[in-house]
């Protein structure tokens, strides 16, 4: 009857087939139905052989489980490690929560004649550029005129706690990889996939895993997606370190641990910064798709212009991240270009 | 190695680069060539069999073209580079026992290197390169920095020790990295090709500055260099490597004027012997002297010098004096003679001068 009978034949499984086949009786493909209907077997011409496919499997052997069967079970399967996991991760977790909700709570609490002029003199502290400092007081300056004053401080807290936690997690984890060549090798594939899965994708097991109004979700969530670039350059910014003078300090006697903070960390400098550069930009990406998922700020607006169809507060919702992307960015970089100044060869 | 003349000793070093160096070290005792192990085993042989003493205050050059494994070797002498098998004796103890304390401490206070790339930290001013040393071992920079700043001063960088190591020129900065090697006080200075990436006018400098302070300091330095000239201008004892042995070792002189094989013939038949070769390596030793003569000259002087000064004619003799004292005779066909390469030297009819 069905193209892969054969195999189930040949193989000697025909009675393990029909014995569990009553079971899964109700699981009947289109196909079948159709066939039952018009009361004649579909003829398969070899033209039209189908993969083999667990489908295909199943109309040949009815015990064969069917593809819905298998992602059925991985639900079940999370459903069911899910009690045990939470016990670990969520108290491990549950940190960023708290540093969530009093970032989120300081940005807003603190009046805006204080905190703009806060951030133009970090902004002065980091860059020593007045033209960027004007920049930030003008864009903050502009999105407070229009009312969007305290999305943009909920984006912002949410991007500073996220940012320093991947700097925090990131940098030891590139030194680690560039330490050992297996530790680099098992993580390379981690961060690949974490970089090319979609980010919706890593959202729905943290659903299940968190409640939706727990902060940490998509602070989890814009962790995973933004410390891979952190990551990368730290490892990449002290493999690159020149190996002569990782020779002189080893000639001169330098401990590991000297030789670390003294020498291989100042000399990737450049490179783990253009890393946080990164990873800032990526949290502000992802903070927007996070906001499926409650994570307040401007995110929410963007949603909203979707949602009710409001393409005015979409598009300006959208400007002011694309401004507050060219305030991070520019600050991170002119942070990196006067580092860069100071040891340029 | 109980002889405190001596202050490092190398016994019977090998290095062999590759998967399986204990089966290639058998091939290799066994007399095995260095081509032939990279084709059948695939194994380079980095160092075959080098002993050398490197005397206490003297400077030791290595002498090799690229590939010869000369930088291999100083690199074992502070365990950069692991040894196959052999010993090296430092101070009369075997480093190749050391735990990794006592390796730290023997390259923090026994030994200073110097690179031929300068490999300075370019984050740190002059100063602070200057005293990497005694910040390794802890101290501030407000107690190092006079030292530092002495040793900066004798290299000539006065007044440079705020500024980074990219502000200065290539000479500069090799300066900043033998003040680096004389502030750990350590009474080995290795110094790895250390003027090779100089440019000339600037590395005669250095090495006029090296020899001045040699002669002032009287540190057991070992030098690498691909530069025969340099090698004959520093040296004291000049050890010859090529494909990872040593062909030939000695008094640099000597090297010259009885070159041991057709390679160092081929290496010394380049070089300005006249501007390299000193009296006493040619002159007749003779106590009393006192025969007829055209005049004293000492018996370091260059026999360039010595031309100059007879202003070509070779019907001259002089008088060598050393110390006041008269030690022997230089005739002036002999000395040209001299000029002549390896074995022609003792043809008179061979009238080919060099360099």
């Amino acid at each position: 009857m069905a193209t892969y009978d054969f195999i189930f034949d040949g193989l000697g499984l025909r009675n393990w087939c029909s014995i569990s086949g009553e079971d899964g009786g109700d699981m009947t493909s289109m196909a079948q139905l159709l066939a039952e209907t018009s009361g004649n077997d579909i003829v398969v011409t070899g033209w039209e052989t189908p993969f083999p496919s667990m489908d295909a499997l199943h109309e040949a052997c009815p015990s064969f489980p069917q593809s819905r069967e298998l992602t059925s079970g991985l639900e079940e399967g999370f459903l069911a490690i899910k009690d045990s996991l939470k016990v670990v991760v969520d108290p491990l977790t549950q940190p960023l929560s708290w540093a969530l909700n009093e970032a989120l709570w300081v940005m807003q609490a603190v009046p805006w004649f204080i905190m703009i002029p806060l951030l133009m003199l970090v902004a002065w502290v980091v860059s020593r550029q007045l033209q960027l400092v004007a920049l930030v007081a003008v864009c903050f300056g502009f999105l407070g005129f229009v009312d969007y004053y305290s999305y943009t401080m909920q984006t912002l807290a949410i991007i500073f706690v996220c940012a320093l936690t991947c700097v925090l997690l990131g940098i030891p984890i590139g030194i680690a990889m560039s330490r050992s060549d297996r530790v680099q090798r098992i993580m390379i594939p981690i961060l690949d996939m974490l970089q090319t899965l979609p980010p919706f994708v890593y959202l729905i097991p943290l659903i299940f895993l968190f409640s939706v109004t727990e902060p940490k979700l998509y602070g989890i969530a814009i962790i995973l997606y933004a410390i891979v670039p952190v990551v990368r350059l730290t490892d990449l910014g002290i493999r690159l370190v020149d190996p002569d003078v990782t020779e002189a300090a080893d000639a001169f006697g330098m401990t590991k641990r000297q030789k670390l903070l003294n020498v291989q960390i100042p000399l990737a400098l450049p490179n783990i910064m253009a890393g946080v550069n990164q990873t800032i930009m990526m949290s502000l990406a992802m903070v927007v798709i996070a906001s499926l998922v409650s994570a307040p700020g401007l995110g929410v607006l963007v949603l909203r212009g979707i949602r009710s169809l409001e393409l005015g507060v979409g598009l300006l919702s959208g400007l002011g991240i694309v401004l507050l992307a060219v305030i991070l960015d520019r600050v991170t970089k002119a942070a990196l270009a006067r580092i860069n100044v100071s040891q340029s060869k | 190695m109980n002889d405190t003349d001596i202050k490092i000793s190398i016994r019977n070093l090998y290095k062999i680069f590759g998967g399986d160096p204990e089966t290639a070290l058998q091939l290799v005792q066994d007399g095995m060539s260095k081509t032939e192990l990279l084709e059948s085993h695939n194994q380079v042989l980095g160092l075959n069999n080098i002993n050398v003493d490197v005397r206490t205050g003297k400077t030791t050059v290595i002498m090799g073209l690229s590939g010869s494994g000369k930088s291999t070797l100083i690199r074992h002498l502070n365990r950069l580079i692991e040894t196959t098998a052999g010993e090296v004796w430092v101070a009369g103890e075997n480093i190749l026992e050391y735990n990794e304390k006592q390796l730290r401490d023997l390259r923090q206070h026994e030994m200073s290197m110097v690179f031929q790339k300068f490999a300075l930290l370019p984050h740190r001013t002059v100063l602070q390169n200057a005293g990497l040393a005694p910040f390794i071992d802890g101290q501030k920079e407000s107690i190092y920095a006079d030292e530092a700043r002495k040793w900066l001063n004798r290299v000539g960088l006065q007044g440079q020790s705020e500024q980074y190591p990219h502000q200065l020129s290539g000479g500069m900065q090799q300066r900043v990295g033998i003040a680096r090697a004389l502030t750990s006080n350590s009474d080995i200075m290795l110094m790895d090709e250390a003027f090779s990436a100089l440019d000339p006018l600037i590395r005669t400098d250095m090495q006029n500055l090296l020899n001045e302070l040699q002669a002032e300091l009287q540190k057991t330095v070992v030098f690498i260099t691909h530069d025969l000239d340099e090698a004959l201008k520093l040296a004291d004892h000049l050890v010859i490597l090529k494909d990872g042995f040593v062909v030939q070792q000695g008094e640099p002189q000597h090297i010259l004027l009885n070159p041991a094989d057709p390679y160092i013939e081929d290496f010394v038949s380049d070089i300005n012997r006249a501007r390299v070769l000193r009296v006493r390596s040619v002159m007749v030793k003779t106590p009393n002297a006192s025969g007829e003569h055209a005049g004293e000259i000492d018996h370091n002087d260059t026999l360039e010098s010595v031309i100059a000064k007879s202003e070509g004619d070779t019907a001259l003799c002089y008088r060598v004096m050393k110390n006041g004292t008269p030690v022997g005779v230089l005739d002036m066909r002999k000395l040209v003679r001299a000029l002549v390469p390896s074995q022609q030297s003792d043809d008179p009819e061979s009238t080919r001068l060099s360099g």
